[in-house]
């Protein structure tokens, strides 16, 4: 079997400005936030980030990586909104598409299946049809007639996901309650990632979980990248549980340009290494 | 909203009341999964399911399906799971309908809409909420409900920014799909309780909270709200719901930090 095993410098090595790239996860949970970090060192500009938003959202807006997002929302979960996407919006730094979440996963499905587009009923009758001109209904072809909206497949050219554990040849094990849509984020992907807690020998798979935990196959994956505690902040259950502490001080530090210079230079100028060894130790530079 | 009025003659809280008002939006359903976002509908799902709906199918908030009521606050070890509901399979029970749902509102208006993605203009928003979400699918495939714990000329609005949760105008307008399992049931304030029982579809008053006025609301709403010639009050706890939400449902009393009493 190949062996997909990267660094986290070579994974971000595949992506190139102008892209668009799906992140797994969902709000402020089990983010592949060493990826997004890597992403923020790059030179990597302009992308087109597709997301059930979280803080891996804001990052990137706060780093002017981002040219537009697609998202149904953008939450820390324990906090209602992200502070750096909101300045995002509020100032117009970025483009934005604004669809209904069921219609985020419908249009990831579409593209992982390689259809233009799935008929849905959601959007109907709301704005998300006024702001975003682009999207089109379709009049069922049977006796029925109803007019739906055709949700467009959204296409990545990339995508990363974080997973509690993987193998070297790219299978995954999600250990938490909830897979969200990291299946279909690489479904819908050209180049597809997987960072993981912990690369294991594939006949451990079946003392850490039962069989269902196994969900994301190696058909699914291009690369796979070992970084402990790589969701961090976010939750990634059962390893470690959001640092709502940690997630405090982001939002607190986004409040003042003079802060959110301290808090980049205290976490996030560093390498990954140097990211894990200064929330183990904070200095206090950031709260 | 002075203290004085915030609880009535019988010592039931207006945070009772509320709670009372979001149990009602579950009257009648049978077997489907109740959602509710904030603490009243929590409490209110919660207590429909214990009393006249005990069908009703609650969640974890999380990523499964709990049997009985928990308690507010219930730590997951205390919780029965009885399946698991992933996101992935919560969009299944959307669009199959077998779904009854409270959510919050930063705006509702005259028709129903509901907006909880951006004060102002979208295009460049004057604030950017938390976005759209799963508003526009869930109100047009299942009966959604709406609660505000803030009711002011600020929430409840002529025509909101952002129609996110699609009202009755709005839906009529996108064609018998989107009307066919289409239903704005309630909307729950901390005034009062309202709903779209009128010929063209538009707000009514169906109930006031006790100690509540009809000024009062009238005063507080941003359009011109139906209001009928007899107004009832929200019904009264009983004594065995109000020891579900006082001793076994809400012991440490969540509910009066979300409306003061």
């Amino acid at each position: 079997m190949a062996d997909k095993r990267l660094t986290l410098d070579e994974l971000v090595g595949e992506l190139r400005s102008g892209m668009t790239i799906g992140i797994g996860g969902w709000g402020s949970r089990r983010k592949p936030m060493a990826a997004v970090r890597a992403i923020l060192r790059s030179d990597l500009s302009d992308l087109t980030v597709v997301s059930y938003g979280g803080p891996d959202v804001g990052l990137l807006c706060a780093a002017g990586k981002v040219k537009k997002v697609v998202y149904g929302f953008v939450t820390l979960d324990s906090v209602p909104t992200d502070p750096h996407f909101k300045a995002a919006r509020q100032t117009g730094a970025i483009e934005a598409m604004e669809i209904d979440e069921g219609m985020f996963y419908l249009g990831l499905f579409a593209a992982a299946q390689r259809v233009p587009f799935l008929p849905t009923r959601a959007g109907l009758g709301s704005d998300v049809m006024r702001v975003n001109p682009s999207l089109r209904t379709i009049t069922s072809p049977y006796d029925d007639g109803e007019e739906l909206v055709a949700m467009p497949a959204l296409r990545l050219d990339a995508a990363v996901i974080h997973v509690n554990r993987a193998d070297a040849s790219g299978s995954g094990q999600i250990l938490g309650p909830d897979p969200f849509f990291d299946e279909l984020f690489l479904g819908a992907a050209e180049r597809r990632f997987m960072t993981t807690e912990r690369i294991i020998a594939t006949n451990q798979f079946a003392s850490e979980g039962a069989l269902q935990t196994m969900c994301i196959s190696r058909l699914l994956t291009d690369g796979v990248v070992e970084t402990p505690g790589g969701a961090h902040f976010t939750a990634c259950v059962p390893d470690y549980s959001r640092d709502e502490v940690f997630q405090k001080a982001y939002v607190a530090a986004a409040a003042e340009p003079d802060r959110w210079s301290a808090f980049t230079k205290e976490y996030l100028e560093a390498d990954e290494a140097g990211y894990q060894a200064a929330i183990e130790t904070p200095d206090g530079g950031a709260s | 909203m002075s203290a004085s009025d915030a609880v009535d003659a019988t010592g039931v809280s207006r945070a009772e009341f509320c709670a009372i008002a979001c149990a009602e939006v579950f009257r009648g359903d049978g077997e489907v999964m109740a959602s509710a976002f904030g603490t009243a509908p929590a409490l209110g799902a919660r207590l429909a399911r214990l009393t006249f709906a005990p069908d009703l199918v609650l969640t974890d908030g999380d990523a499964a399906l709990v049997d009985g009521a928990p308690a507010l606050g219930a730590r997951p070890t205390e919780l029965v799971l009885e399946s698991h509901m992933p996101y992935r399979k919560v969009f299944d029970v959307v669009w199959s309908g077998r779904r009854n749902l409270i959510m919050m509102a930063s705006q509702i208006d005259r028709t129903g809409n509901q907006n909880i993605s951006a004060i102002g203009d979208w295009a460049r928003p004057k604030a950017q909420l938390v976005g759209v979400r799963g508003a526009p699918g869930n109100t047009i495939n299942h009966t959604t409900s709406y609660w505000v714990p803030n009711h002011t000329t600020r929430s409840f609005v002529e025509q909101v920014d952002v129609v996110c949760g699609v009202g009755y105008a709005r839906a009529a307008s996108a064609g018998p799909a989107a009307t066919r399992f289409h239903q704005i049931r309630h909307v729950v304030s901390n005034l009062g309780v309202f709903d779209f029982e009128t010929p063209d579809k538009v707000m009514r008053v169906r109930s006031v909270h006790p100690g509540v006025t009809i000024g009062e609301i009238i005063g507080a709403t941003g359009f011109e709200l139906v209001v009928p010639d007899a107004v009832p009050e929200t019904r009264l706890p009983t004594p065995e719901e109000l020891e579900l939400i006082r001793n076994v449902l809400d012991p440490r009393g969540l509910r009066d930090r979300e409306v003061k009493p």
